[in-house]
């Protein structure tokens, strides 16, 4: 699987008290662009991403799918209760099947 | 007569457009949701009265749901009723999740009605919608 130049960032706590809810926010740099904008009378070439995909400790957690209406640079916030170490991996996939990754950990302090 | 066929052809043209939208609309909301039925309410949407860029709309929705195993939120919907396509994006929850909560950044393209549908592990399907005022409409187009 062919890598996605676009760069992730990850807004995550490194550790929380066990049974305390993190917030995690993720952006990811990519143009989503549609197809159907034109510029100087030419169509832009589509280029979107389809997917990101969360997991926690290897179990699904969150997932997105991306149409149109998702904006440019797509970023997404939800809510995780720590109960345990926590791992997190982060995939985004773009229309062409490449892909973005990146991981976290959260400690039970 | 050519006169009035011209005026005819310009109040026509933006019924038929907004004609087209809404069946793109309720095909997608169909398309995705199947013919189960639907109740209004149970989830709050955050949204900024009047959209200064539209194409970076921030959205927050919060659906009411324990996130437990037997009774958890399973997607959340989002549909915009006058982009030029309607999809926006849907969300796939699990119950690890601690509330079934999500906040993104959207595209409108121009004034419009925001459609969620959040649907549960128990078969339900909650929807709400929001009136969408934009400054500067969305790069869709």
């Amino acid at each position: 699987m062919s890598a996605l130049p676009s760069q992730p960032r990850i807004r995550i706590p490194r550790s929380a008290r066990a049974g305390e809810v993190i917030e995690i926010r993720t952006l990811i740099e990519h143009p989503m662009e549609t197809g159907l904008r034109h510029e100087a009378g030419r169509a832009l070439p589509r280029d979107m991403l389809t997917r990101l995909m969360v997991r926690l400790n290897g179990e699904a957690l969150f997932s997105a799918d991306f149409q149109n209406g998702t904006a440019t640079n797509p970023y997404h916030v939800f809510f995780v209760r720590i109960e345990k170490p926590s791992h997190f991996e982060f995939i985004w996939t773009d229309e062409k099947g490449r892909q973005a990754r990146t991981e976290a950990r959260v400690a039970v302090a | 007569m050519i006169v009035r066929r011209t005026c005819l052809a310009l109040l026509a043209l933006p019924f038929a457009a907004v004609a087209r939208a809404d069946d793109a609309l309720s095909t997608a909301m169909r398309e995705t949701i199947g013919d189960k039925p639907v109740t209004d309410g149970g989830i709050l949407l955050r949204v900024p009265a009047l959209a200064e860029n539209g194409g970076q709309v921030p959205l927050g929705i919060v659906v009411e749901s324990p996130m437990t195993a037997q009774d958890h939120i399973t997607a959340i919907h989002v549909f915009a009723s006058r982009n030029p396509t309607p999809g926006v994006a849907t969300f796939r929850l699990t119950p690890l999740l601690a509330r079934a909560e999500v906040q993104t950044r959207i595209r409108l393209s121009e004034d419009q009605r925001l459609i969620v549908l959040a649907e549960t592990s128990t078969g339900r399907v909650m929807r709400a919608s929001a009136e969408m005022r934009v400054g500067a409409g969305g790069c869709l187009s």
